[in-house]
Parts: structure tokens; sequence; C-alpha cells
């Protein structure tokens, strides 16, 4: 970047939205996953959707590479700057820009905080479902990014569920408008497909979300298994007994014994603990609760407590929500890894897990959100220990295959980002992956916005698509093409 | 296109038939009649697809072939969108139709294209499991022609639309490839969420082949009320009272007519103590209405107001406006009509959306329908006219796409360059 264009840039946010100086870089080198880093040229920081077309229409013609950043809470190093390019951060565009209770609706800049759109909407009795563990730091910009989920998503659904129109500046600079607030807006459901395209596509600069109704009660359970795989059969049957709880969460006991150190939730020491959540109408919740107590007694449960009062309910869930940070009260290093299975396939591949764990000589606590199939193994190491943390990569890397050999997913929430573009390879098929590099192409011909994310090798947009040729596994027979 | 390439087009009986032939045997390729055009354009040949892959293929060489192909599920939703420009081939997926796995304990279902959506209710049903969905003619429509369309009926206030149940899609591109994306599990962020991109697409991006969705319970008990009120601002009242109350209701549906006083449905599913206790509560919150308890037959509501005396003399819309605007809406509708001698009905839910149907003469109906149209748009709203006479004057089903249309064009580029594809029915001539 010439000495023109930084003043040009310069000029657009004013020297109190410009940082160029290594020390102050130094922030947004990385985002939550620590691992990678790379310092960008410059990060500016808009506070208008105007500055930020301005910035990007320069980007534009100067061919430079540009990174989104909300909070940079991501464990996927989605917000990663990539070489040469500049990263904008949205953290002042942080405007609640109107609240329509008779619609449910609210309209807000990218830079808000999860929990204050909740915050907001509260004495009304309104809330914005997507909870992921990070909402008090995390942005709603970045939520979009993700299509981030949370424990409540089984119920509720994820960003993407909630997002009904989106105001995005496109790579060239280009302002648009994806949904709205109707439903059903004529045209392609572009929203559906930025949300959850990890700022590859453009930045959203204004958000139109879905906010619900708080339910009439909400009960959580919580129960003590011998080990996980009663408490997944416990979970099997909840399922079965057709009921759709708001939450259904598992931890092990490494998990626990971490969580109880670091927070003190009073949770029962056991090998598989349970926690249900059901919400609704009171009379409606009460008789399904029965139900889920009756269902774990039959399948083992030592001990089961509903949570009394809010402050219970909210302890039992500061201990689930802290226990990856947790995990630094029992261990050095810790990988904290996303999976998703089928929830059937559960004993299958926990069980895999604990022998690809021995073999290795490294522990893993596993936090699962049980009712979708979020599997968060927590692989812990200690970097001082020679060859550890080559292990727990290794190990990690393997529990991904686990999950998509078991039919499930490589992420459930966290991203592809930096850290998984290799593994895109081997959950698609070439021909599932060009087909979604084309309609990045469509978006981004010139590959500026967060380029070498999400997938393995990019793909020059002049480049004309190649015939089908199935996937190697495919051919054999081995896999389906999902 | 080329000279030989256009006498292909039009005859069709040269060496392309007979490929076409290989690929899936004589008895699934015959030319079509009169009874198979779309939008009043009649194509040459109509071929059954058994496999996916003859789905590609056949697309591959219709693409290369410079045909317009024209998908087809179940045929009931060929009307929506707008007349095409070019039909060559009718490419149907009725013969694909397996539901490849129902996978009920991790209430998800993978199923093909052709699959009827009642034969799909039926097998989920053998686990106590639903698509929780309710779409229009569900014994002939199909899963592709649903998606495509994106249709959606009551339920979705509750578990949402089309794109919030499927969480898989494998689709036909017109170059041949047959991409996957999303996949068989709920949760999952993986690559960009392409089915989503196809849902509602029309057709005109590709061809869904198979999907799979996230899957619901049915429900132990259901009881549905119906509330009369006097005017629409009441109806209105009723409906926004419920939606921020705390009733756990399935559904809310308001009928509105120019012959009668709205009523509203609604549905709700739960536990035997559960519906007593909400029974008791809408008693109390619609005080003074009358609450009665309705049949089932709130349900086909839908079905019925696209069933009308005269589809020659008729136009029906799909609408989408704020929830708080509904009353507003439905007076507007009430001006236009009796300004242009129409008689109207309308099924509006709680979401905003809603169903139009308006009687009378063609010219009245398209002024009526622009009208509309003109009012929603200008507040945030929209209108879709999804059936009008055969001769009215051609009128756009879409209205304004807004300033992502350039990039809708970009995306429809890249997948189907040659607008193989449905060319022109959907939004700006896309």
């Amino acid at each position: 970047m010439g000495m023109q264009t930084f003043d040009e840039l310069r000029a657009i946010v004013g020297k109190r939205g410009f940082i160029s100086s290594p020390e102050e870089l130094h922030t947004y080198e990385c985002d939550g996953l620590t691992y990678f880093r790379v310092m960008p040229r410059a990060v500016l920081l808009p506070n208008s959707t105007e500055q930020v077309q301005a910035i990007v229409r320069i980007c534009h013609r100067e061919r430079m590479p540009f990174v989104a950043r909300g909070s940079g809470t991501g464990l996927s190093g989605g917000a990663l700057p990539v070489e040469n390019g500049i990263v904008i951060s949205l953290a002042r565009m942080n405007h609640i820009l109107e609240v329509d209770f008779p619609n449910a609706r609210v309209v807000v800049e990218p830079g808000v905080i999860n929990l204050d759109v909740t915050g907001r909407v509260s004495p009304q009795d309104y809330f914005y479902a997507p909870d992921p563990s990070s909402q008090s730091i995390c942005s709603i910009g970045g939520n979009v990014a993700e299509n981030s989920g949370g424990a409540h998503c089984l119920k509720y659904g994820f960003t993407t569920t909630h997002v009904l129109g989106l105001e995005v500046v496109l790579p060239d600079g280009t302002l648009v408008h994806f949904g709205g607030k109707t439903l059903d807006e004529p045209g392609y459901d572009l929203a559906g497909v930025f949300v959850g395209s990890e700022g590859t596509l453009g930045i959203a600069t204004k958000v139109i979300l879905r906010i619900v109704k708080r339910p009439e009660c909400v009960r959580t359970l919580l129960a003590a298994f011998p080990s996980t795989n009663e408490a997944g059969a416990a979970v099997s049957d909840i399922i079965a007994a057709g009921m759709l709880p708001a939450a259904i969460e598992m931890m092990d006991n490494l998990s626990i014994q971490a969580a109880e150190a670091a927070v003190h939730a009073n949770y029962p020491n056991c090998g598989g603990l349970l926690l249900v959540e059901l919400d609704g109408p009171v009379a409606e919740v009460e008789a399904l609760m029965t139900q889920v107590n009756e269902i774990c007694r039959s399948n083992g449960a030592s001990e089961i407590r509903v949570a009394q009062s809010d402050a219970e309910r909210a302890l039992v869930w500061k201990g689930r929500k802290a226990a990856f940070a947790a995990m630094g009260r029992i261990s050095p290093n810790y990988i904290v890894q996303d999976g998703v299975i089928p929830r059937t396939a559960l004993p299958r591949v926990l069980s895999e897990i604990e022998r690809l764990s021995k073999e290795a000589g490294v522990r893993v606590a596993n936090v699962f959100h049980a009712g979708d199939g979020n599997l968060h193994p927590l692989v812990l190491y200690d970097r001082r220990i020679s060859g550890q943390e080559k292990a727990a990569e290794a190990l990690s890397a393997q529990i991904l295959e686990l999950c998509i050999a078991a039919g499930g997913s490589i992420t459930g929430e966290h991203g592809v980002g930096e850290d998984k573009k290799k593994a895109m390879a081997k959950m698609f098929a070439e021909p599932d992956l060009a087909t979604m590099q084309r309609v990045r192409c469509a978006f981004d011909p010139l590959q500026l916005s967060n380029p070498t994310k999400v997938f393995p090798t990019p793909r020059l947009c002049g480049e004309k698509p190649g015939e089908y040729v199935p996937h190697a596994s495919e051919s054999a027979g081995i896999a389906e093409r999902y | 296109m080329d000279a030989a390439t256009k006498h292909e087009a039009s005859g069709l009986h040269s060496a392309l038939r007979y490929k076409f032939i290989a690929i899936v045997g004589n008895e699934n390729v015959r030319a079509a009649t009169a009874a198979d055009a779309v939008g009043g354009v009649q194509p040459k040949l109509v071929i059954e697809a058994g496999t996916e892959s003859e789905i590609a293929e056949i697309l591959r060489l219709s693409n290369a072939a410079g045909l317009a192909v024209i998908p087809w599920g179940g045929g009931t939703k060929l009307g929506w969108g707008n007349s095409p420009e070019r039909a060559d081939l009718v490419l149907s997926t009725a013969r694909l139709n397996e539901i490849i796995e129902h996978a009920w304990a991790d209430l998800t279902v993978t199923v093909e294209a052709g699959c009827t959506i009642q034969r799909l209710q039926e097998t989920l049903a053998e686990h106590g499991q639903r698509l929780a969905l309710d779409p229009l003619w569900p014994e002939k429509a199909t899963i592709g022609g649903v998606l495509s369309a994106n249709d959606s009926g009551a339920l979705r206030s509750r578990f949402g639309a089309l794109r919030d149940l499927i969480i898989g899609a494998t689709i036909a591109l017109p170059d041949g490839t047959l991409a996957s994306s999303g996949g068989k599990v709920v949760k999952n962020v993986a690559g960009y969420d392409l089915p989503k991109l196809v849902t509602g697409a029309l057709g005109t991006l590709g061809i869904i082949t198979r999907a799979v969705f996230r899957l619901h319970p049915l429900p132990r008990n259901t009881r549905s009320f119906s509330v009369a009120t006097a005017n629409a601002e009441e109806a209105q009242r009723f409906a926004l009272a419920v939606q921020d109350s705390k009733l756990a209701h399935t559904f809310l549906q308001s009928h509105f007519s120019d012959d009668a006083s709205p009523v509203s449905d609604i549905l709700f599913e739960g536990t035997e103590a559960g519906l007593v206790a909400q029974e008791a509560q809408l008693r109390n919150f619609a005080a003074p209405a009358k609450v009665l308890e309705s049949s089932t037959s709130s349900w086909t509501a839908r079905e019925k107001l696209w069933t009308p005396a005269d589809p020659e003399n008729t136009a029906i819309a799909k609408i989408s406006v704020l929830p708080a605007n509904v009353a507003r809406t439905m007076k507007l509708v009430e001006h236009i009509a009796n300004g242009q001698q129409v008689r109207w009905r309308a099924l509006v839910y709680a979401t905003g959306l809603g169903w139009l149907r308006l009687e009378g003469k063609v010219g009245a109906l398209r002024s009526a329908l622009q009208a509309l149209r003109g009012e929603l748009e200008s507040q945030q709203g929209s209108l879709v006219a999804l059936h009008h006479p055969e001769k009215m004057p051609s009128f756009d089903a879409w209205g304004n796409a807004g300033d992502a249309l350039p990039l809708m064009k970009a995306v429809k580029q890249q997948l189907d360059p040659k607008s193989t594809l449905n060319p022109g029915r959907f939004v700006g001539g896309i």
C-alpha cells in the first residue's frame, strides 16, 4: 500500500479510527484462535455504512484484501488478517437503531454485542434467541458471519433463523439489501447464503433481527448418570417421547471437574451429567418435566435436581458456559474442537475418542450439545512436554475424521475459517466445493473479502468449471455424498 | 445459437433425442402435448429421469444443445412465476421418489425430490414424526416442487419456513455437476448454505435432486379455536396480543373477505394438561370476543382459497406485510377492490404473510393487483401474483426485487450461464 492510499484511508475514518503502529496492531493479529497470527497492514474503525463503503472501494481499486472483524472472539481464525491486507473493525458501529415490538423486529449495527440486544428488549419480556457461550462479548456482525448457535438453538434455531434482512457492502463497495422486515421478499434468499459465509461475501453494515417473547416458565433439570452412555440413552428416550426441549447439554467427568474448579456450579460428581431445559406454558412444562424425570431415573440417574430459582438456574448454566475456559484449571493448554455427529452415533464416537485418547496419552474432556449432536471435545495437553502439542493436534484432527465418518460435520458453530480449510475437502467432494466457489465469484470476483478462508484451494473466478468427477471415496462406495 | 443447434431445438428428433433415450430408456421419453404447456408455452419433449445422475446428464446435454429445460415435480404449482421465454424439455422428477433414510432417532430424513409430501409424511408418521410444513396439495406436490416454490402454510409461524427445515441438498447444475451442500445433521456451519439458495429459486439455478430435513414430533394432542371479531382492526389487535402473550400456539391465521367479518383460527398442540390451561388463558384473553372450538377445516382454508369458481376471472396473490400492518392492508384491499368492482377474500397468518383472492373482470384484476402492489411495496411489503387469468395482459408475477437484483443475476450467471433452466420465469427476467 502506497503512502497515498494510506492517507486516503486515514482521511475516511479519521485519526482515531486508524491504527497502524505495530504495538497497537498486535491486538488484531489473531482472533480467539491464537494459534494463527498475521500482522495486518492497518486496522480501520469506520463508524458508518458510508465509511465502510469508501474503504472497500479503495480496497477494490487497489486490489487489496480486507478482513472484517467484530469482537474477535471467533474460534476458527475467521477474523485472522490476511497477508498484505487490512482489517475493518466494526466495533464502533454499535448502535441499536430500531426496536419494533409489535412486529418483534430489531435493527442493529454489526458491532452491537449479542447480549445487549436481549438487554434492550427484556423489559418488555422479549429476548434474542441465539446464545453462543461468548454472548456477553461477541458481536451480531460476527454472529452473522459465523451463523452462531448456542445451547438453545435446538428449539430456537441459529442466527440464520433470526436474521430477516441485511444491509451489505459488497466487495466492490456496492450497497445492497437482502431480505427485509417482511418475509419472503421476491428473489433468491441471499440473506440465507450470506449468514454463515464467514466474511467471504462482503460486510454486513445493518442487520434486521427477529426477537422472541419469553416463555411463561423455564425449568432446568440436572441429572447425574454413571457414564455418558446412560446419559445418551436418556436423551434418545426424551426425543423418542416426542419432546423438543429448549436445550439438552451433556458433560463428562473431566468437564464436570473443570467447571467445578472454575465456578463452583455445585454439579454432582458423576460420569455423565445431563442438563435438560424445558420452557413454555407452566402446565405444559410441568407435565413434560415429570416425564423427563422418569426417563432419567429409568436410565439409571443417581441424582436428579431441578433448579428451584432463577439464581440456581443461572449457576447451572454458568458452569456449562464456563466449561471451555475452565479447562485452564486442569490443563495448561487445550484445543477446543467443534464437530457434529448424528446424535445416535454418540456412544460409538465417544468410545472411539476414548480409545484414541489413551493411545495418544492425551486427555480429552467432552462437552456436548446433546440435542443437536454438536460435540465439543477439549483436547488437553502441556506445551512444555515435548511432543504433546503435536499429539494433541493429531488427536484433534482424528476426532474430526470420526465425525465425518459418522455422517456428521467438521463444524457445528465455530466455522471453518483458517483452521478447518483442509478438512473441508474431506467432508465435501470437489464439485460441491467448486459450486460454493462459483457462488462466491458472483459476490466477490476479485476475491478480496476475507480471501484464503473456508476453501481448501482457492479458485480463480474466470476458471471454467470442469466436468463432474466423483470423489474417490464415493466411487469406491465408501461415502455417500454428504 | 448456431443453425444446427437451432434445428435440433425445434425438432428434437435427431441424435439428441436418441441420446436421451439411451440414458432413461424409451418408455421415459415422450412427445409433449398441450397438457404439458407451462404458462402457455408448449415444450417438445417430456423426460422422466430415474436417478440423480440421469438428471445431471440430461441437463448437461440439453445445456450443451442450447435447449430450455422446465423442471417438473408434481405439476401443482407450474403456473407460479412468469411464463418461460422458451421451453424445449420438461424434465420430470416423478420417478426420483425414494425416501432414502428416515433417521428417526436423529430426527432427520433424506428424501429424493420426486417424493410427494403426503407419502413422506405417512412414512415419517410411522415413527410419530413429521416435516413441520403444510404446503398446498400434499397428495401431489413433491419435495422438489415445494422447495423450489418455497410453499408454506400456517405452521410456519411455529416451525419456520422451508429454509429453516432444510439442512442439506443435492442439486444438478446445467453443466452436469451434481453438488451437495449442508449435510445430515441439524447443526452444521461447514461451507455455504446452498440449500437456502435453491429454496424458493423456482428451479432457476439447478434441479434439486434430494434434500435432507430436520423433523419434528407429531403433536400428542391438538385443539383449535375460532375467534370472531367485528372488523380488521379488532382482528389485528387480537392477533398482535396473542403474539405478544405467553401462549404457545402453533398457528394463528385470520380470514378476511368482502362479505363477512373477520374470523381468526388458532391451533394449540401439546399435553392434555397444557391444552386445558392454554384454552382457559385464551378465553380470558379474547373476551368479550367469542371463542369457539373449531374443526380441522381451518387446515384446508388455503386450498379452498385456491379453488375459485371461475379461474379465468380470478387472480391469487401471496402478500407479505408487517404483522402490525395487516388491518391497514385489509382496508387497502377493500378500498382498491371496491374501486375496481372485484370480489375479494384473504387468509393472513400471524407472520404477516397471506393469500389474497380477487375475482372480477380481467382488466379490473390487473389494475387492482398493480395498485395494491404499489402500496405494499411502499410499506416494505410485497405482492407476488401466483395465479391470473390466461387472457390477462402480461403482468410481472414478482414485482420489485430490490437493489440486489444485479447480484442475483450474477449468481444465476455463475450457475446457469446459458439460462437453460426455466428462462425468464423468475424475478427481473432471470
